[in-house]
């Protein structure tokens, strides 16, 4: 299989630094608008079964046995073992060399077995080595992979050859999506996480995700926004709709809403859907499932009533 | 000419004086009630506090629970002394409150009387258990957790039911019925090295928000000491009893704030963990 551009690799540098650079204070301004929002009662309850079934149930930890992500994959198929209306995560995200273990325990779940690859989070080994840990990954049986670009060569303006390693991991994908990892936090303008944006989805990204949740900054509104802003703009030029997953630094289920509004308002409910918008997360399941409980029984949830994961 | 009238009037009165708000008292902070609902008390604007506020202190106090469970409790003594310090500093402020001298040096006295006791509950409440095999068998006393509260009238109402849950290590959400006296507590105690979140203070109708910490499942223990209303009362412990919490009653004919308090109101809070060690190896 192989991933043609629809430009020319000649064309790229000139298209990235030709797309319109991002009004940093309108942008921010909109996304903390958006963000006031208020969702209440019966629509806070779709807001929160959505949410819960956007999640990317994530554990990326040294520390990570095979009991754990067991353990894990457990949670994601019945995140609330006593309500059974209570819908599943949409995957579980995991080291390669967690995948096979998670794939058993997923197995005849519909929930997708996430893995990170290509030396995640840093991205910092030979081509061949990453796109070794793809295939390994895929086959232990992921059928999504997270891959990060080579940041150093993007901010360097090596465009082609970030481009040409993602056409690459994509073909080591074979039939699995591919997310691309942005590391908006390493990228330090709104610019260029617009250009990074193009550059992924050109290059046949299924997916474009913030970050790693390895680095200081994580997802934050405004850059989420850009890049809604950036998947919508896509299709409509190319035909083809991409996803979006943030990651990192939502907690809450308040937060968890304001992403919901923005996607709503900015790519537009297309995108409302597990397989256009993922929550790359850990603790933000656990406050959705406390909040869904305040719903249902009609008082307030405590964390001692739900796994420490 | 009027304009030239208003302007002497103005420099008649010196100054204008800054009129306080009495807000709440949540994670060390002083935030207005999130409802941004007041309400007038002997002509002061008094924040009146929703489900939400609650909810947010319980936020707070779970937060610093486990912190200030573990410091040592000799530092909680030196810590409820120095509350003891600046509540002596403050007398005029009280005073100018209606606190009648008498029972700010109850209050006072009380507030000391329980800080000394941080490093002794544990002898008194625990101890070593003579079991029959060679073990050392212990039990020691572990806070309970997070405590609401609703407090009786007054200073020294408030010093009774607060004192006794946070010297032992928990952690409270107090819903006070003197608004003003409360906050200045709270004053007190924000400058006073008591870590935020571990008093929270909630000013308003305690029927309002008393239910929601009742059931709210993660508050470990309700102090039912300063509800008046039987019924009410009764209503408060059954829904407590959906989530196994603590419950504190509220005396029979209505707490008597002179009594010597004894043990109880910290020992009410306190989980025994008792824990076997094997004896000679």
């Amino acid at each position: 299989m192989t991933v043609t551009a629809p430009i020319g690799l000649s064309d790229l540098r000139s298209f990235l630094h030709g797309l319109p650079g991002v009004d940093k204070v309108g942008v921010e301004a909109r996304a903390a608008a958006l963000g006031t929002r208020s969702v209440k009662a019966g629509s806070k309850a779709k807001a929160i079964d959505l949410a819960i079934r956007m999640v990317d149930l994530t554990t990326l930890e040294g520390a990570d046995t095979p009991g754990k992500v067991r353990a894990l994959c457990a949670k994601g198929r019945h995140p609330d073992p006593g309500d059974p209306s209570c819908p599943p995560v949409a995957a579980i995200c995991v080291y390669p060399a967690m995948a096979g273990v998670a794939h058993a325990a997923l197995a005849g779940s519909g929930v997708h077995l996430a893995s990170v690859a290509t030396a995640f989070p840093s991205g910092q080994a030979p081509l061949e080595v990453r796109l070794a840990d793809t295939r390994a990954a895929v086959e232990a049986g992921a059928d999504e992979i997270d891959m990060v670009i080579s940041r150093g060569a993007f901010l360097a303006g090596d465009y082609t050859r970030v481009f040409e390693e993602i056409v690459a991991v994509k073909q080591a994908c074979g039939s699995a999506h591919l997310k691309v990892i942005l590391e908006t936090g390493e990228l330090a303008t709104y610019d260029n996480v617009r250009r990074a944006s193009w550059l992924a989805m050109l290059a046949g990204a299924d997916f474009i995700k913030t970050s790693t949740g390895k680095v200081a900054v994580n997802a934050t509104l405004p850059i989420t926004l850009v890049m809604l802003e950036a998947v919508r703009d896509f299709r409509e030029r190319h035909g083809r709709q991409i996803g979006v997953k943030p990651a990192g630094g939502i907690k809450n289920t308040k937060d968890a809403i304001k992403y919901l509004v923005l996607i709503n308002e900015t790519a537009g409910d297309d995108w409302l859907d597990p397989a256009w918008f993922r929550f790359g997360a850990s603790s933000l399941l656990n406050d959705l499932l406390m909040q869904r409980t305040k719903l249902t029984t009609g008082h307030y949830s405590g964390p001692d009533y739900f796994t420490l994961d | 000419m009027p304009k030239s009238s208003k302007a002497v009037a103005v420099a008649e009165n010196a100054r204008l004086t800054v009129r306080k708000t009495y807000k709440l008292y949540i994670g060390g902070k002083f935030p207005r009630s999130e409802s941004g609902r007041t309400y007038l008390v002997d002509g002061d604007n008094v924040a009146l506090a929703s489900r939400k506020d609650a909810r947010d202190a319980v936020v707070a106090a779970r937060a610093a629970q486990s912190g200030w469970a573990g410091a040592t409790a000799y530092n909680r003594g030196q810590v409820l002394y120095r509350v003891a310090e600046m509540v002596e500093a403050r007398r005029a402020e009280f005073t100018a409150l209606g606190v009648p001298a008498g029972e700010l040096d109850a209050a006072v006295d009380r507030w000391v009387w329980y800080a000394g006791w941080s490093d002794k509950i544990a002898q008194v409440a625990g101890g070593a258990n003579p079991v029959a095999g060679p073990f050392f068998n212990i039990s020691a006393p572990e806070p309970t957790g997070v405590v609401a509260v609703v407090a009786p009238a007054g200073l020294l109402g408030l010093v009774s039911v607060i004192a006794p849950a946070v010297v032992t290590g928990n952690t409270t959400v107090v819903l006070a019925a003197d608004p003003q006296i409360a906050i200045t507590l709270a004053e007190v105690l924000a400058t006073s090295d008591v870590p935020g979140g571990v008093v929270n203070i909630l000013t308003g109708r305690y029927a309002e928000t008393a239910p929601w910490l009742a059931a709210h499942a993660d508050v470990n223990a309700l102090d039912l000491t300063g509800v008046e209303h039987a019924e009410l009362a009764a209503e408060l412990e059954r829904a407590a009893a959906g989530t196994l919490k603590r419950v504190i009653r509220p005396p029979d004919g209505g707490i008597d704030l002179s009594a010597d308090p004894g043990l109880k109101p910290m020992t009410a809070l306190l989980e025994t963990k008792t824990v076997w060690h094997p004896k000679g190896y």
